[in-house]
């Protein structure tokens, strides 16, 4: 079962294909195959977890062309934590497309899985440019994803989506240009092994190879001050798409987390800790201004925008910090910010489609029909993103500022996170009051859609692990903790991927 | 030879990125094609600028170029290529949905 470390790319790549061939097939077949190929990955990433569940790196060479020459597919436990994540919220926003949203426009089910394979991909590769292969296979789905269903709000928002996502890619390749100029290597472990014997001569090449490549991940991840982009985007794509969207920029801070502290970490001699000066002032600042566009924000989905942007901000002022428990507070946040920014999406198309007339404005408005339940579910999904206790944000947030305070920038950074942590409180406590409360009196508007079980089955799934990671909290925890030690100490996976004493062929770095 | 291909390069560059800062989705398309023909070139002569000869080493040739950068390159010329479609459909399609060629929708 080597071949194991290839089948979360084979499946969504194959189902993908079958999809866009079978277009003569009825919609409920396609939604049976698209749904199967989508909780087959939950198997998949369960049982790679279990495999990398003791340390171990594993290593597919594709084509079996042997590394740093060929392009190797790594799985560790970051890379499957985040394969796992991702299974999950796909199941989630898969099952509440099914309820209608996947027929407003032609082959949504192919292109699901085809953002699935580069998602998918982009967490497995262990080579900087099949990265970048990747990152352009899950952006043109995702543009896509955001276009299906039309009008012109949508348009117009991925216009701005594309054209900044191209720049994005030309300074990617012009970082990855440099790196490889400077290296004579693309493969990651590689990259690793050479960065220490670089020259004072060359360092600072690699420096600002370094520093582009992490403006390229800074856009996709949405930090400030180039996030602007997200929250209209979001707002305007379909529920379904924006929950698995939550996912995307998450993969734009797990290119960060896997380059960084395994190709510029401290041991990299004069490119060490090369942008520990940059994220968490980035990060601090993305938060700030997070939490004012929550507080700010007229519609239920910019809301959930800003809030993506917010998560985004809390989770990068751990990562930022480069250190072991700032990458365990990192790991276990990923997972609850990703999780709770899926349910808010979920939730916000749910709660807009009920109040036909007034949709997701934070206005007063008819009372809703089913008000019971779906307020029930957003006070969760609320308690959940403004990080209180009992629920996972607690849990995050704990472990963010634990591991902020031991860093000498505890006297910025522990203030930024919690008056934050307040804004964004009172924000979600208004804008249930406003959608819950505020009602005007007269009778309630009959004409909205029943409620369909299958998205409230979608929204309560997503939610229930979101408390799984509270009662599985020691073991989540646990794992966070093992997954930064391995992040930590990057020689586990230099080693893996080229063996002992591997690396570039001597005859190709006579070229350099 | 490396001096040329570095002005090229850099009047590519230069151009695109005015270009792109203008407000109609045309000239932005144009600008990305360019900024796009810039990274070709660049990762291009990562490998170094080798004269006359063949990126193969059993010729046994003094120098010879590297052949990885143009591996690169394809794949990137292919990318490339398919992302400007995908932009000048959509700016099609804005033009027709929203009623004008401005970045942000509409004739502002």
């Amino acid at each position: 079962m080597t071949h194991l470390v290839m089948l979360p790319i084979l499946l969504p790549l194959i189902a993908g294909s079958v999809l866009l061939l079978a277009e003569k097939l009825d919609a409920g077949s396609r939604r049976a195959i698209a749904l199967a190929a989508t909780l087959a990955l939950l198997p998949v990433a369960l049982l790679l977890l279990e495999r990398v569940g003791d340390g171990t790196h594993l290593v597919y060479a594709l084509g079996d062309w042997a590394p740093p020459f060929g392009i190797v597919l790594v799985a560790d436990r970051l890379a499957v934590a985040m394969l796992l994540l991702t299974a999950v919220v796909a199941v989630a926003s898969l099952v509440y497309a099914s309820a209608g949203d996947d027929a407003r426009g032609p082959q949504y089910h192919a292109l699901f899985q085809f953002q699935l394979l580069g998602i998918n991909g982009a967490f497995l590769t262990g080579d900087l440019f099949n990265l970048f292969v990747f990152f352009e296979v899950l952006l043109i789905a995702s543009y896509a994803l955001l276009l299906h269903g039309l009008g012109a709000r949508r348009v117009g928002a991925a216009m701005h989506v594309v054209v900044l996502n191209l720049i994005g890619s030309a300074l990617f390749l012009f970082a990855v240009g440099t790196l490889y100029g400077v290296t004579g290597t693309l493969n990651l472990a590689d990259l690793a092994r050479v960065m220490p014997l670089l020259g004072p001569d060359v360092a600072p090449l690699a420096r600002s190879g370094a520093l582009l490549l992490l403006g390229v991940f800074a856009l996709k991840a949405a930090l400030l001050p180039l996030g602007f982009w997200l929250p209209r985007a979001y707002a305007a794509a379909t529920g379904a798409t924006a929950a698995l969207f939550a996912v995307l920029t998450k993969v734009g801070v797990y290119a960060i987390l896997r380059v960084y502290p395994l190709v510029f970490g401290p041991g990299a001699g004069e490119v060490a800790n090369v942008a520990a000066a940059w994220v968490l002032p980035a990060a601090l600042v993305t938060l700030a201004f997070g939490a004012l566009g929550v507080l700010a924000a007229q519609t239920l989905r910019t809301m959930a925008g800003w809030m993506v942007v917010y998560s985004v901000g809390t989770l990068l002022v751990a990562v930022g910090l480069f250190t072991e428990t700032g990458y365990a507070a990192a790991v276990y946040y990923t997972a609850h910010s990703t999780l709770a920014s899926a349910v808010l999406f979920l939730l916000a198309d749910l709660i807009a489609r009920q109040r036909t007339a007034a949709g997701d404005r934070l206005d007063t408005a008819d009372v809703m029909p089913h008000v019971t339940l779906l307020g029930g579910l957003f006070f969760v999904t609320a308690v959940t993103v403004a990080g209180l206790p009992p629920l996972s944000g607690f849990v995050g947030k704990l472990m963010v500022l634990e591991a902020a305070q031991s860093s000498s920038s505890a006297i910025v950074s522990w203030p930024v996170l919690l008056v934050a942590a307040l804004v964004v409180i009172v924000a979600a406590a208004r804008a249930g009051s406003a959608l819950f409360w505020r009602t005007a009196p007269g009778p309630a508007a009959g004409q909205a859609a029943p409620l369909d079980r299958r998205s409230v089955g979608a929204v309560a799934g997503l939610l229930a692990c979101v408390f799984g990671l509270v009662i599985w909290g020691g073991a989540a925890t646990s794992f966070a903790w093992e997954t930064a030690r391995q992040m930590a100490d990057p020689s586990g996976y230099v080693s893996a991927v080229l063996g002992e004493g591997g690396g570039v062929h001597e005859q190709r770095r006579s070229l350099r | 030879m490396e001096a040329l291909v570095a002005i090229a390069i850099g009047v590519l560059t230069g151009t695109g990125v005015f270009l792109m800062l203008r407000a109609r989705t045309f000239p932005v398309l144009l600008g990305l094609t360019l900024l796009s023909y810039a990274v070709n070139l660049f990762l291009f002569v990562t490998g170094r600028v080798v004269v006359a000869s063949a990126p193969l080493t059993d010729l046994g040739l003094a120098t010879y170029p590297d052949p990885i950068p143009q591996a690169l390159v394809l794949t990137a010329i292919v990318i490339g290529f398919g992302m400007t479609a995908l932009l000048v459909v959509l700016a099609l399609r804005a033009l027709r949905d929203t009623g004008g060629d401005h970045v942000d929708g509409g004739e502002r």
